[in-house]
């Protein structure tokens, strides 16, 4: 029953965050300038999103195989590789670090 | 008219979101699994899966239930990692802010890799538009198939950490802002925060130091750099 009612809580409360974005940015009128420092800053919070989650897992160092991963398949991405071989490969490096024992 | 979409959509494109699919369809079903050893029954995490559509924060709200945590301890860690949709509507809401319909669905599609795809499209607003929706739909689609299939399979699903999955979804994420961070503004601003949001990691609940990275955005209202590097 608890459970329940955190699914729905949770489910109503992620809404109005996605709501309160486009609301929010239709109340004001916006600068050109301000206008590209909003799209910077999806941008902004992503490459946080990417670098953190490569880096850290619950507040404490990943160890190395899943930021390995990462920075392999940020590479491929900035050699311009298709993003499907980005996945394959960031996937793959961390897995074969991880079954050959690496943490 | 299926043609058409199809065209609209572009090998290019399906090919990347192809890749990115089987990867959400896989943590789905992770995720389903886990809810089942956890001792939920399958239509939660599915109705969990179906209306809220943010990975982090089920994990995060579902594992706090299920350890005891409490209904305001676990809604809040989960709110507070969706927090990060807020700049993401402000940015691309712009998108799929026309109809009703469309008002209410592209919200719900409002994710990670929604907006990520739809800011590599760069600015073109119709590739960008087609590739919202397009990344929206599909994660949709496998993200509930899995968390089905995994909640009814229960244990014989692959681990996402074995097969590196941890590593593919950030990967993707990177690979999608890079065409963004050609801007020299841009970039400086997202190092700013990738900085400050990696060391409060260390003491923040998780969710707030990626929200914390818009501070970088500082450096851009104080750069005059900022105009030239638009245009």
């Amino acid at each position: 029953m608890t459970m329940l009612a955190a699914i729905l809580a949770l489910a109503l409360g992620t809404f109005l965050i996605r709501l309160a974005g486009p609301l929010l940015r239709n109340r004001i009128a916006l600068s050109e300038r301000a206008e590209a420092i909003v799209k910077a800053g999806a941008t902004v919070v992503l490459l946080a999103l990417a670098v953190t989650s490569a880096l850290m897992v619950e507040g404490e160092f990943a160890g190395w195989a899943l930021p390995a991963g990462v920075l392999v398949g940020g590479v491929l991405a900035w050699r311009r590789l298709p993003l499907a071989v980005v996945v394959v490969a960031a996937a793959a490096t961390t897995a074969l670090l991880r079954l050959a024992g690496v943490a | 008219m299926r043609s058409r979409l199809l065209r609209a959509i572009g090998p290019e494109l399906l090919r990347d979101i192809s890749a990115l699919a089987a990867g959400i369809l896989i943590v789905g079903a992770s995720f389903g699994a886990i809810a089942t050893a956890e001792g939920v029954p399958w239509w939660q995490s599915t109705a969990m899966s179906l209306l809220v559509f943010a990975g982090a924060s089920q994990f995060a709200t579902l594992g706090i239930m299920t350890a005891g945590g409490g209904l305001l301890a676990g809604v809040a860690a989960g709110l507070i990692l969706n927090l990060r949709h807020l700049p993401y509507g402000m940015a691309i809401g712009g998108l799929y802010w026309t109809s009703l319909r469309a008002k209410i669905f592209g919200t719900h599609l409002l994710i990670d890799q929604s907006t990520a795809f739809a800011l590599a499209a760069g600015r073109d607003p119709r590739r960008a538009r087609v590739a919202f929706w397009t990344v929206g739909i599909s994660l949709f689609v496998v993200w509930n198939v899995g968390t089905v299939a995994g909640a009814l399979a229960g244990g014989f699903i692959a681990d996402p950490a074995a097969l590196g999955l941890d590593a593919a979804l950030p990967a993707i994420l990177l690979a999608l802002v890079l065409p963004g961070l050609r801007d020299r503004a841009t970039l400086l601003a997202g190092v700013v925060g990738a900085v400050i949001a990696l060391v409060t990691a260390r003491f923040l609940p998780e969710g707030v130091p990626v929200l914390l990275a818009l501070l970088g955005l500082a450096v851009m209202w104080r750069g005059a750099g900022a105009k030239e590097a638009a245009s």
